[in-house]
């Protein structure tokens, strides 16, 4: 095995304060293979390709690259092996146009006279179409992908190293980049493609190594495999998905009417008039790409921005006009995309992030004074409720993992007994065992007479949990439909912008261009 | 005529300070660096360039020195906030402060003294030609390099590779260390640039265009230079327009006063900060295009994840 | 190799030492600028830090400067919570001392009451006013409060000289550029007596007192200390940014002008245009020293002031010259703001582990 692996690596570790990221990890990977590096967040899976690529280095271990000892110190070193990789968050630069971005994701002297027309070359000859001279920021996510890939193309790459690449791609978009990567293995150069998505990787690999907290649990191939067994070894327990009930459906408590807004921000999205209503005891999910004006919608439905002031309606009361402590108030709580920073302000102790969204609903503020008592109790509240795992209240929000601040912040908004609650990502970085958790906590709270709306793009979780579905793409909102009438490839045409109401015509030109990028 | 070519030579001189700190406190920005301690770099420079012109008796080795004296400035304003990761405003209204203070102290022995002016360079033939050239072709060797200066910067950011780097430090900090680029390095070379810059413009004033020197000279020429790079939207261009403009204001009032228009000379030296408002107004009421303009990165803490 | 890791919790422990240790550096740093200078480093230093506290008249003298930049600086503290830079205290000061200046000439000979309270109330709207145009400026044009601050406050100190050479000069005077003399009734009551420590003083105490209430149990405080940190966390919090930079700049506005009037009507006695002398700029140094907090801020206005009556009698008696003071200050914030660092972060020395051979990847890189 030795003698054929492309990259081999022998007991890397690498240790950060308090936490042990890769202890002890090998395996290597075949040259022209399409290698998974499968685990769940946090496993390990980001540090290890960073150590492969130079962005970081072992504590302990080696690795061997086409047979020679392997230690890139830099970014630049590891390109120089020929070895490439495609960020999980892009390292693009909005304000530069796309040739500025391969360039700089190039070593210097790899860059030859004409750019532009190696771009379009190499972009053309694997499906991926580009304009060099357009500003990344005006670019569709897909689109800022290829750039990505393009980038490490342009250099020959031995190995290419994908960190969940799919994660924002729609499935029209994920067809299109196997194709790609199918061809790369087929020329020879080895895809080292990290991921969580069990169906894909049953699909595109041809070898799995499994991480589960640091340490190599399992190499296999995935095709011979179940995705039962896949998640078995990913995971290491067996799951219990929430049971669906029918649900019990009142009055109308959140309605949107001919809600547009205009998107502050020059990347960002336009909402389109949205309409949709969610009633007590529903769950209503809705499905989109990255960057379609989920956040927007959100901004809007807390109050974070003022709209038509009947564009919005909680329990018959328009509050368009109102802010999110009026609205929360009437009973609206909220969980917002990012944690950090907008959710929870990070070094702010949890007492006092409790202050942010719940000062209203628990009485911490009486006219203008803050009872510090009542916070402190209900953080611990909050924080012994949802198992958040802190040393103590005192700590700071950014102290939290990823996982346990999601926790917390769900557990903050849970525990004021919304009537009604808008939640993005809702298990966005908790473990599988908490992620089961919080869809409980959503179902019985819709129960108990609460309006819940999903925004998420874990379409499994969406259909584990909502009673009806809908989806966003470019800022407009398709129909609501129970869940479960509508099909997977329904679902990834709404996603990819094509709207059902829209007429077979446009759904049928855009099918095709998608298909054709595919065949190409 | 005689006096209009006067009066128009000194307005072209006027900005050249302004010209020098604003291309420098570009290339800073540019990297995603507030650095808000123009006026003490200035100040410091001016001190530096005037101390050692009048020992030396070369005007040179004081240019050379004001730009180290503004150098070394910038350079614990870099070691504070982008190694010990200070907060950008705080440590450059401390580096202000402290170079006045700096400053004032240095040049207590120099007051009253006063340096050679730097020669002026006459274009063969062309400094011959009437009314224009007195005005384009007849300065000293400064003002050329400030045109030169603001020409490189253009050059150097839209056309070299260093130049992308830098901007692409300036625009996502984070991106540009997971490609591998050192971003406090980066942050470190354009801050050192942009103080020996400012340290020039200081010296221009107190060795070339007063020259001599007095406690507090610039008297705010460092802010209106930041407020020129907002102006200008960071393009280097447009910076000399900016300049221009808050420099054409500074001559018309003192002109003003001297043919005796009838306002208190206080009204009139109120001016340059008035427009200087007005105009940070007018450019920045559109967020949006503020927003398009500016480095996404700017005055943002960058702490290397290891 | 030193590499600088986040704490969980920032240490409140060295959150108050690290003040301490940076005046502790500033004062090494000043004996090797004193002996650089060829002065007596061990005899300035002491001129500077100790004499004024073994002298009574001059502890009172301190308390004539930590006035105003206790006052100040609190109005400031506000503000740099909340990420709203309020640079112009000084042009705040300069025509809340103006204002009410202006009304105690306007009402010369009048006696009552009413009238110094009358004096704070438009010394306080004066500096309100003049932190008005920022204010409206950042909330409907986005035009960056820091620089337009700051060109208001040279807008301001010649306003003050136009008005003192024009309709506010001493009718009586032989024509220097100075108001009259303010009316005793006009004038601040002294706290002690035979110096000029005044009962502004007491009012600095009081605003600290409130401040402090504030900060930690009053939802504003709470969210000026969130808009600082995140303003998205702010939004979402539903608290309205245009509202916070208003009400900080009005705090900071009206305190910065109480302060220039509590000046002219106490220590100076009349309007001059020497009267901002630069407490604005010195006071942002003592927000920073007193790490934004009521009860740090007093303990350094008076770090301050020691400095400026330290560096005036160092004057005096060493000839040494004002500017001292400043470099000090400076060398105050830097090296303050340097070892803030050890609050925040964790300093690790590591030594470099690394298996492989480094020359490898040169070798083969190339």
């Amino acid at each position: 095995m030795t003698g054929t692996a492309l990259l081999q690596l022998s007991g890397i570790t690498k240790r950060f304060p308090g936490v042990l990221a890769n202890d002890n990890i090998s395996f290597s990977v075949a040259p022209g293979a399409v290698h998974a590096l499968l685990g769940e967040n946090g496993a390990g899976k980001s540090t290890l390709v960073k150590m492969i690529y130079g962005v970081m280095q072992p504590d302990q271990g080696e690795m061997h690259f086409d047979g020679a000892p392997y230690a890139p110190a830099r970014p630049s070193a590891a390109r120089a092996r020929g070895v490439g990789m495609v960020f999980q968050h892009f390292s693009l630069f909005e304000a530069l146009s796309v040739a500025e971005n391969v360039a700089l994701g190039m070593n210097k002297d790899a860059i030859g006279k004409d750019l532009n027309r190696l771009i379009i070359e190499v972009s053309e000859s694997y499906g991926l179409s580009l304009d060099p001279a357009r500003f990344v920021g005006s670019l569709s996510v897909g689109e800022r992908q290829r750039v990505e890939i393009v980038r490490c193309l342009l250099q020959n790459p031995r190995l290419l190293i994908m960190d969940e690449p799919t994660s924002v791609l729609t499935p029209q978009e994920v067809d299109v980049l196997f194709e790609t990567l199918r061809q790369l293995s087929s020329e020879g150069c080895s895809i080292l493609y990290i991921s969580h998505k069990l169906e894909e990787i049953r699909t595109l690999c041809d070898r799995a190594t499994v991480l589960r907290g640091g340490r190599v649990v399992a190499d296999c191939d995935p095709r011979e495999e179940t995705a039962k067994s896949l998640a078995e070894m990913m995971i290491g327990t067996s799951l219990s998905f929430p049971e669906r009930q029918e649900p019990d459906l009142g009055d109308e408590r959140l309605v949107v009417e001919e809600l547009s807004a205009e998107s502050p921000d020059p990347f960002g999205t336009d909402l389109v008039d949205i309409s949709f209503s969610v009633r007590a005891g529903e769950i209503l999910g809705i499905a989109g790409v990255a960057g379609n004006g989920q956040v927007e919608l959100m901004e809007a439905l807390i109050g974070e921005r003022a709209t038509e002031d009947g564009a919005i309606r909680i329990d018959g009361e328009p509050v368009g006009r109102q802010g999110p402590t009026e609205r929360r108030r009437r009973g609206m709580c909220s969980v917002p995309e990012e944690r950090l920073g907008h959710g929870a302000v990070p070094d702010m102790s949890l007492w006092e992030n409790v202050i942010l969204s719940a000062r209203t609903r628990k009485g911490i503020e009486k006219n203008g004074f803050l009872d510090l008592g009542i916070a402190h109790d209900f953080a611990r509240e909050v924080v012994d409720t949802f198992n958040v795992k802190t040393a103590g209240i005192e700590h700071t929000a950014r102290s939290l993992s990823g996982g346990n601040l999601q926790k917390f912040i769900v557990g903050r908004e849970m525990l004021q007994k919304p009537t009604v609650l808008v939640i993005l990502q809702p298990t966005w970085g908790v473990d599988a065992a908490a992620a089961a958790d919080i869809h409980r906590a959503l179902q019985e709270l819709a129960k108990g007479g609460a309006a819940i709306l999903v925004i998420s793009q874990d379409l499994n979780e969406l259909m584990a949990i909502s009673t009806s579905f809908a989806v966003i793409s470019e800022g407009r909102l398709s129909e609501p439909r129970p869940t479960g009438s509508m099909s997977i490839e329904e679902i990834g045409l709404l996603m990819g912008g094509v709207r059902s109401s829209a007429g077979k015509g446009a759904s049928a030109g855009k099918g095709a261009s998608a298909g054709q990028g595919a065949a190409r | 005529m005689e006096l209009a070519v006067l009066i128009l030579q000194g307005i072209i001189v006027a900005p050249i300070p302004l010209v020098f700190a604003a291309i420098g406190e570009l290339v800073v920005e540019r990297s995603g660096v507030l650095n808000l301690g123009l006026e003490g770099m200035m100040i410091l420079g001016a001190i530096a360039g005037f101390s050692v012109a009048l020992d030396s008796g070369s005007l040179v080795a004081g240019i050379a020195a004001a730009a180290l004296a503004g150098a070394i400035a910038a350079g614990i304003f870099g070691i504070l906030t982008q190694v010990l990761l200070s907060n950008q405003v705080a440590t450059g209204l401390a580096l202000t402060i402290f170079g006045l203070g700096l400053a004032a102290l240095w040049g207590q022995g120099y007051s009253g003294e006063s340096t050679a002016p730097l020669a002026k360079i006459h274009i063969f033939l062309l400094s011959d030609i009437p009314i224009a050239g007195p005005l384009l072709f007849a300065h000293d060797p400064l003002v050329y390099l400030a045109f030169a200066l603001v020409a490189g910067v253009a050059w150097f950011l839209s056309k070299t590779r260093a130049g992308l780097i830098l901007r692409a430090v300036g625009e996502n900090h984070d991106a540009a260390h997971a490609i591998g680029y050192n971003v406090v390095a980066v942050r470190m070379a354009a801050l050192l640039f942009g103080g020996a810059c400012a340290g020039v413009g200081g010296a221009y004033l107190s060795t070339v265009q007063t020259p001599f020197w007095v406690e507090n000279m610039t008297a705010g020429r460092g802010w209106i230079a930041l407020a020129i790079v907002v102006f200008a939207s960071w393009r280097p261009g447009r910076v000399l327009v900016g300049a221009y403009l808050f420099g054409g204001v500074t001559v018309a009032q003192l002109h003003a006063q001297g043919f005796g228009i009838d306002i208190d000379a206080q009204y009139l030296s109120m001016l340059p900060y008035l427009v200087t408002i007005l105009v940070l107004v007018l450019i920045s009421h559109n967020k949006a295009r503020v927003s398009l303009n500016a480095p996404a990165c700017l005055a943002k803490p960058f702490f290397a994840p290891s | 190799m030193i590499r600088l890791e986040p704490r969980n919790e920032v240490s409140k422990g060295l959150l108050y030492v690290t003040p301490v240790i940076a005046i502790g550096v500033t004062i090494l740093a000043g004996v090797v600028m004193f002996a650089v200078l060829g002065k007596d480093p061990i005899r300035a230093i002491s001129i500077i830090f100790l004499e004024p506290l073994t002298d009574s008249f001059a502890i009172s003298e301190m308390i004539v400067k930590a006035t105003p930049l206790i006052l100040i600086a609190i109005g400031l503290s506000f503000g740099f919570r909340a990420g709203v830079w309020n640079i112009g205290a000084e042009g705040q000061f300069t025509v809340g001392a103006l204002s009410g200046g202006a009304v105690a000439l306007a009402l010369y000979e009048v006696e009552g009451f009413w009238v110094l309270p009358l004096m704070c109330l438009a010394g306080a709207l004066g500096g309100m006013a003049w932190a008005a145009i920022p204010a409206f400026l950042r909330t409907r044009f986005n035009a960056n409060e820091i620089l337009v601050s700051l060109m208001l406050t040279y807008v301001a100190v010649l306003l003050l000289s136009v008005l003192v050479y024009g309709p506010l000069k001493d009718p009586e005077g032989l024509n220097f550029p100075e108001s009259r003399m303010f009316h005793p009734a006009a004038t601040l009551p002294i706290l002690i007596e035979e110096t000029r420590a005044h009962v502004g003083f007491l009012v600095a105490l009081a605003v600290a007192a409130v401040a402090w209430v504030v900060l930690g149990r009053h939802i504003f405080g709470y969210q000026v200390k969130v808009m600082g940190q995140s303003p998205r966390a702010a939004g979402f919090g539903g608290f309205v940014e245009k509202r916070v930079v208003w009400m900080c700049l009005m705090i900071s506005g009206g305190l910065a002008g109480l302060a220039g009037l509590f000046e002219a009507a106490g220590p100076v006695g009349q309007l001059v245009p020497a009267l901002p002398v630069g407490y604005g700029f010195t006071a942002i140094i003592v927000t920073f020293l007193g790490r934004l907090n009521p009860i740090g801020i007093l303990l350094a206005g008076f770090v301050m002031a020691l400095t400026y009556i330290g560096g005036e009698t160092a004057q005096i008696e060493m000839n040494l010259p004002s500017a001292v003071t400043g470099v000090f200050q400076g060398m105050f914030l830097f090296s303050l703001l340097g070892f803030d660092v050890l609050a925040r972060y964790r300093i690790r020395m590591f030594r470099t582990a690394r298996t492989a051979p480094l020359a490898v990847q040169t070798a083969v890189g190339e």
